[in-house]
């Protein structure tokens, strides 16, 4: 029963999954500025699931420009991105959520991505929307990623109902150590997918448990352990018990520590089907204050580039694109850093309870 | 007489249908012609083909639930649910009680008014109106407080009574807390009672007196079912003289709920056991009585771990008011008591000295608080047993923490905007704590 319409915002091309699909359309509207990927994806393995009515392409991209993106495509696209939506939308007979995945680094997914998010946000208002935001490595070759970033975090703190952030460099951490495990040949081959665990056979469900907890398993650069836990959501796939849920959480509890307001704060949910290809799985989602680092660390990268003036003409010559966006966008990140470092602060004392006269 | 029954969200409709189960298994058995009879007509109707069809609503916001109740009752063989007396929509109310009463309650409140106004119509005279949710999802608890506001309003005479299962205190739903503080504050203005089963207890009751291994959500529900159809199947009152009451929620309501500042009702039952125990027990009438007098007084809700220490300070036990102040050992107060027996030898059990014992620690306030009902049918596999519904202080306690869990998340504003952006706002919130302390300062000051 539960649908939703995935926006796919660029370069991120699915993983292939085996085996002929046929007759089934994915529930997906694709977008990008420059033909390429999307040429790609219509002649690759997944071709059959798409089909050239759910692209929308131009043929410059947006020269890893938020604000050719968010501006300049956006007012271009509007109305036809609106459609598109729409008309997925309409083959759902229960749409619950509205999934967009995008990278921050570059002009399209960020610029435009963000903008297409408001865009839901305006057409679709009950409907929720989360998004997969793909951040660059500190290393990465685009100059402006810092800008692109800060840019697109503004919207998605406005418009997002829940971000699910990702940091390319903890993915080429995770491939170098599967690469290594395999040529070392370790039995127990352990595929970690961010706060995301895939375990490999053998009963190990202890230790995946454990692993969804360690920092080596984040699909972000943190340590979720020495922060604090606002909530956690765990989902468990395969031949999996509820107890052995419960004793999991029992047992790693007192390692982990929760906000004083919500304790209890687990959501969990089982399903007997594991992912193919694997015996069990477990899927960690946290809401925790160890993404103050990774934000504070792209707001050095963005305050170096910024106090320059560096690129910044390249951004004002778009129209719409003001000055005072940057300011703002500062500000609301270092808004959202001081929002979790707050949290962490030691507790003030419980507020009292209403009383009564009697 | 007969019973309308309501079963809204997931909790609600399997433990309506749990209910069912029960009253329709228990009118089976030998030497109960009369009984069942009485009994069909509060809880069924028949089909032209002469089928018992319960009489109740099946309502929740995501259809799996609803369909898996109403074929596990066709399977059943003895009874079934009505073939158009259910709606459910696809989504759920996602544990979100403001999506629930705001938005899945006004948008269908037509049908499910219209489902409820066909079954009631379809009764020779209404006993009442019997709902049962959970408190801490987002259907059962917002969509169910809506129903019950929608049905108040049409039927403004009729009785509404509410079964509410209350979360485990170390929950699956994160905000189950606050789903329940709005739950709770609504009904309290709309119910004439409610009857609270807490998941923990029914929980350790299966544990530790039924002795099951692996305790499935369904154990739970046969406790609970076992619980309410003792209350609810027929039985001799003192006003039904020698028949079957005819007005049995009515007379629920006149014993228990004596004060509308006081509706909150507590129940135990004794005994409970698995059915390879019950094979080898034998029971008598005093000893359960001095047990269940016991439960009541230490506000144990097992008949396992009971503080026999704790007794009732004797000034208070000769109505002299005094004995507030030179309470030993805190016992529960309450402010009246309902004690069903059922089984063997009922009639010749000396309940008289025995039930004025339960009854004295209940006279404060001078109000007539103690009242029993009896019926000579074993009920439910179990020869002899007694149930008490009891009007006391005994859920305080958990009420307490559920309000000081969800005020704790309040005061840091955690999870608000999720209710707000529904319509409810922060002055919303306020007023249903403000009632809430109302209500546990009223039961803390009895
Ligand atoms: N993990 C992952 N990251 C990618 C992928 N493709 C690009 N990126 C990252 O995305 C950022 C660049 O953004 P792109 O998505 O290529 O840019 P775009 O959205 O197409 O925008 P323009 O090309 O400027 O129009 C860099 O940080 C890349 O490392 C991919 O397939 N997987
Ligand atoms: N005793 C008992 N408790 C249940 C059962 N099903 C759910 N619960 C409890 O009910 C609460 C969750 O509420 P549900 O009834 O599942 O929710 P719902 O009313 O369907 O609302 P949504 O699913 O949010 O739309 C939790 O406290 C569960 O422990 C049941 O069959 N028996
Ligand atoms: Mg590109
Ligand atoms: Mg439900």
């Amino acid at each position: 029963m539960t649908q939703s319409v995935v926006v796919q915002g660029e370069d991120m091309e699915p993983n292939c999954i085996g085996g002929r699909i046929t007759g089934l359309k994915a529930r997906a509207v694709l977008v990008d500025m420059e033909e390429g990927v999307l040429a790609e994806i219509l002649q690759g393995p997944l071709r059959q699931l798409f089909s050239s009515t759910q692209l929308i392409s131009d043929v410059s991209g947006s020269g890893n420009n938020w604000a050719v993106g968010h501006h300049t495509y956006g007012s271009v696209y509007r109305e036809q991105i609106v459609d598109q939506v729409r008309r997925a939308a309409e083959h759902c007979d229960c749409l619950q959520c509205f999934f967009l995945i995008h990278s921050m680094g570059g002009g399209t997914g960020s610029g435009l991505g963000t903008f297409v998010l408001k865009l839901l946000e305006e057409e679709f208002p009950e409907v929720c929307r989360i998004v997969t935001s793909v951040y660059p490595t500190a290393e990465d070759d685009v100059i402006t990623s810092p800008y692109n970033c800060v840019l697109a975090m503004k919207e998605l703190t406005e418009h997002a109902d829940c971000v699910l952030p990702v940091d390319n460099q903890s993915l080429v951490d995770i491939v170098g150590k599967i690469q290594h495990m395999s040529h070392t040949g370790k039995p127990s081959c352990v595929i970690k997918k961010n706060s995301t665990i895939i375990s490999g056979q053998g009963g190990w469900l202890d230790q995946m448990f454990s692993d969804a907890f360690s920092k080596e398993h984040q699909l972000i650069r943190a340590d979720p352990k020495h922060n604090l836990y606002l909530a956690c959501a765990l989902m468990l796939r395969g031949n999996v018990q509820l107890s052995d849920l419960r004793r999991n959480i029992d047992r790693l509890k007192p390692t982990l520590p929760f906000v004083q307001w919500n304790q209890e704060g687990w959501k969990t949910s089982l399903c007997s089907v594991p992912p193919v290809g694997h015996t069990h799985s477990l899927l960690a989602l946290a809401n925790n204050t160890c993404v103050q680092f990774a934000f504070g660390q792209l707001r050095e990268r963005f305050v170096k580039l910024y106090r320059r003036k560096a690129h910044l003409h390249h951004y004002l010559a778009v129209d719409g694109m003001e000055s005072a966006g940057f300011s703002e966008a500062l500000s609301c990140l270092s808004d959202l850093i001081q929002d979790y470092t707050h949290l962490e602060c030691p507790l003030m004392p419980n507020a009292p309870r209403l009383s009564i006269a009697t | 007489m007969s019973i309308v029954s309501l079963q809204v969200g997931q909790c609600g409709n399997q433990i309506g249908h749990e209910l069912f189960n029960a009253i329709s298994g228990d009118c089976n058995g030998p030497n109960r012609k009369t009984y069942s009879e009485c009994s069909n007509e509060r809880f069924f109707h028949e089909s032209p083909t002469g089928e018992l069809v319960a009489r109740s609503v099946l309502v929740d916001m995501e259809p799996k639930v609803v369909a898996q109740t109403i074929s596990k009752a066709c399977k059943s063989g003895r009874w079934r649910y009505g073939d158009e007396a259910y709606f459910s929509q696809k989504q759920g109310s996602g544990n979100n009680w403001a999506n629930g009463f705001c938005v899945h309650g006004p948008r269908h409140k037509e049908v499910v008014e219209e489902l409820v106004r066909r079954e009631i119509e379809r009764c020779d005279r209404l006993a009442g109106i019997f709902t049962m949710m959970s408190v801490a999802g987002g259907t059962g608890s917002g969509v169910g407080t809506y129903i019950t506001q929608c049905l108040r309003d049409m039927y403004p005479q009729s009785f509404i009574f509410n079964q509410l299962t209350w979360p485990y205190g170390a929950g699956e739903v994160i905000v189950q807390n606050y789903n329940s503080v709005l739950t709770l504050s609504h009904l309290y203005q709309l119910s004439d009672a409610i009857l609270v089963h807490e998941n923990d207890t029914v929980h350790k009751i299966c544990s530790r007196l039924m002795n099951i291994k692996h305790i499935s959500i369904n154990d739970v529900n046969k406790v609970i079912a076992h619980q309410l159809g003792s209350v609810l199947q027929p039985a001799y009152t003192a006003d039904s003289s020698g028949y079957y009451s005819r007005n049995p929620i009515g007379e629920l309501l006149s014993s228990v709920v004596c004060h509308p500042e006081y509706k909150l009702l507590s129940l135990c039952n004794i005994p409970h056991m698995s059915s390879t125990s019950l094979a080898y027990s034998t029971f008598n009438w005093p000893g359960l009585l001095k047990h269940l007098r016991q439960m009541l007084i230490a506000s144990a809700r097992m008949e396992e771990g009971i503080d026999w220490t704790v007794s009732v300070p004797s000034a208070v036990t000769s109505g002299g008011e005094s004995g507030t102040n030179s309470r030993q050992k805190c016992f529960n107060v309450s402010i009246a008591n309902l004690l069903i027996l059922r089984g063997k030898d009922v009639s010749t059990a000396q309940t008289g000295k025995l039930l004025s014992n339960i009854c004295l620690e209940a006279i404060l306030k001078n109000v007539n608080s103690f009242s029993a009902w009896n019926s000579p049918v074993p009920f439910n596999g179990y020869q002899k047993s007694a149930t008490l519904v009891s009007n006391s202080q005994s859920l305080l306690k958990p009420l307490d923490n559920i309000v000081r869990k969800a005020w704790d998340m309040f005061a840091s504003r955690a999870y608000l905007h999720q209710y707000t952006k529904f319509g409810i706002s922060e002055e919303d919130f306020l007023d249903s704590f403000t009632a809430l302390e109302q209500i546990i300062s009223s039961y803390t000051h009895l």
